[in-house]
């Protein structure tokens, strides 16, 4: 039994069982910070051990035999997943404690933080599919208390429609598993390729179409994504950060896991229409809007289509770039929103109506929203670039046409919203009330400012070092790509 | 599966989804109770092989799995249900009804985009009177 697993999700609950207890702000802090330092240095250590064995990490809990036993699985997407998600919500939280907002001064925020932490890591090392259910309630409940913690009235209002439309998706999802366990008898992810394969086509669909609806709902991707444009820009800066870089890639994980392990048929064109939809639709809605909580937010959606659209290629080449997508896209839509929260803490606000040149009051703000921002339309030599470049490669080579001509338009025109939020808040005249508060000066705000420039190094360095990182990604498209590995890692030979 | 349970799943299911297309928090709480239970029936009925209890000696047991998929489904719900509770009294102490309102940012993008559309046709007829 490989203990190690067992961290990354233990360690966060026993931490916010003893932050719920001593409710004093500074015990929190420091319990927080351990608490995340041992997922860290667990989540690392894994990535290290996957590495150098070549080799699919497994934790079977209480010494049962293999199917039977609750396990944790970690693979090369999940050890990867598992550092980068643990590294965002550290770093969020540094800034967060920076911004001295109300929230993180609340009793319940260190403890429902650490919840959400263990309810990602959970999902990332989920090795069934009951466990997979266990760990998005997890991670849901707490992003429900997160997201609502002010009490607001347009916290509450938005909330709402959060917390009803995911518990509808909860409700699918348990409907496929309850429905995928009455077809097959088991719902261990190893065990139901082998029993999935000998069900009728008819009904292997349906579940399949089941969980894809469940999980599209999570990940935001067209049709299913209306509710994430409403909900996330309620929230305080620090929360949307991690709920934008995090949430919605647990789905398209769920979404990756689905399509080539449990459902392996490689080339999806309903997906790909999916995927083509999502990255349009998302970008036009980021155009239509003023205010860059929101645009980052409909740029979300338009992220997501990406991913899906490599799920939807399959193949090597296709889901290494998926991977490589998400290594890129967290950090980079994080770092965005933690700019968005620097301009936000001195305004009140980042309307375009309310707030502008804020280039001239602080050059270094500008350079730390541009230098992201760039990535993310993928232009060179930013991460962003290589990620997109793998993608529409892939997507050449499989002859999807369709697909990447939507890929490079959707691209396009998230360069021209860019450059609608560059020109509204950095550009221009120098807003007299909003100025009054002196926005953007990052001496001002240290905690919060050093976590941002660490993300925003952290996303060059993956372009600077996209070598080893994407042949890593490559690791992990081969494993992805050949279910067997993952199956007999799991069940033993 | 008997027929009747069946029915049962389908009544629970159908009313809970009409309940939840509704405004009124109140109401949306009700629906979720009923899916949440209609979804616990559903995997008992579905998944669940009728056996003997599972005592030492026993052949032919009932599978246990369903029993604990449904358990912390049960609890799962619970909490929801909770929470959708507090939110609605809450939403309540704020302006003393329990209406989900529509997004203020987006009526505002509405009526701008319904200012421009006026203003373009002002400017239409203004063109064809000359």
């Amino acid at each position: 039994m490989n203990a190690l697993l067992a961290v990354p999700l233990a360690v966060p609950l026993m931490g916010a069982a003893i932050s719920i207890v001593f409710r004093t702000l500074a015990v929190q802090r420091i319990v927080s910070f351990f608490a995340l330092a041992a997922s860290l240095g667990a989540a690392i250590a894994i990535v290290v051990d996957v590495v150098v064995d070549d080799q699919i990490a497994v934790t079977r809990f209480g010494g049962w035999p293999a199917p039977v036993a609750i396990t944790l699985v970690a693979d090369r997407l999940s050890a990867l997943l598992l550092v980068v998600a643990v590294t965002m919500v550290s770093l969020v939280l540094v800034f967060a404690i920076g911004q001295r907002a109300a929230d993180e001064r609340s009793p319940f925020y260190h403890p429902v933080y650490l919840v959400l932490c263990a309810g990602i890591a959970q999902a990332f090392l989920a090795g069934d599919l009951f466990n997979l259910f266990v760990a998005f309630e997890l991670l849901l409940m707490a992003s429900y208390v997160l997201l609502t913690l002010e009490g607001t009235d347009s916290q509450i209002r938005s909330g709402t429609t959060y917390v009803v439309l995911n518990v509808v998706e909860s409700t699918i999802l348990l409907t496929a598993i309850g429905l995928v366990f009455a077809a097959t008898g088991t719902v261990s992810m190893a065990d139901l390729p082998a029993r999935l394969a000998e069900l009728p086509d008819g009904v292997r669909s349906g579940l399949n179409l089941l969980l894809l609806v469940a999980f599209g709902i999570k990940a935001a991707v067209f049709p299913l994504f209306f509710w994430l444009p409403d909900a996330y820009p309620t929230a305080p800066s620090s929360v949307t950060a991690v709920f934008a870089g995090l949430l919605t890639k647990v789905g398209v994980y769920a979404m990756l896991r689905t399509e080539t392990l449990l459902f392996p048929g490689g080339h999806s064109t309903l997906l790909l229409w999916i995927a083509g939809l999502t990255m349009v639709v998302g970008v036009l809605g980021a155009i239509s809007h003023s205010e860059m909580k929101r645009i980052l937010s409909f740029h979300i959606v338009s992220q997501i289509g990406y991913m899906v659209m490599g799920i939807g290629l399959g193949g090597e080449a296709a889901i290494a770039a998926t991977v490589f997508y998400l290594l890129h896209h967290i950090p980079v839509k994080t770092s965005l929103f933690l700019v968005q929260g620097i301009i936000e803490r001195d305004t009140g606000t980042t309307s375009f109506s309310a707030v502008g040149g804020l280039a001239r009051r602080s050059g270094p703000l500008a350079v730390l929203f541009l230098l992201p921002a760039l990535s993310l339309a993928g232009l060179p030599p930013f991460s962003g670039f290589l990620a997109k470049y793998g993608l529409v490669r892939a997507g050449l080579d499989l002859q999807s046409y369709v697909v990447v001509v939507a890929a490079l338009a959707a691209s396009l025109l998230t360069l021209v919203s860019m450059t609608k939020i560059w020109t509204g808040l950095f550009w221009g005249d120098i807003h007299p009330a909003a100025d009054a508060a002196r926005p953007g000066v990052l001496r001002r705000a240290p905690l919060m400012a050093s976590a941002t420039v660490v993300l925003v190094v952290g996303t060059l360095a993956i372009a600077a070092f996209a070598g080893p990182l994407y042949s890593y990604c490559v690791g992990a498209g081969r494993q992805l790509v050949d279910p067997s590995v993952y199956i007999e890692a799991v069940l033993g030979s | 599966m008997s027929l009747s349970l069946v029915v049962l799943i389908a009544v629970l299911f159908g009313t809970g989804t009409y309940l939840l297309l509704h405004r009124t928090l109140t109401r949306i709480v009700l629906g979720v109770a009923m899916l949440a239970n209609g979804l616990n029936v559903l995997i008992i009925a579905a998944g669940a092989r009728q056996g003997e209890p599972p005592l030492v000696g026993r052949s032919d047991t009932t599978d246990s799995v369903p029993q604990a998929l449904v358990l912390t489904a049960i609890v799962i719900g619970f909490a929801v249900t909770a929470f959708l509770l507090a939110l609605a009294w809450r939403s309540w102490t704020i302006d003393g009804n329990d209406a989900v309102e529509d997004d203020v940012e987006d009526r505002r993008i509405a009526r701008a985009d319904a200012a421009e559309v006026e203003r373009r046709d002002v400017r239409h007829h203004e063109d064809v009177d000359l």
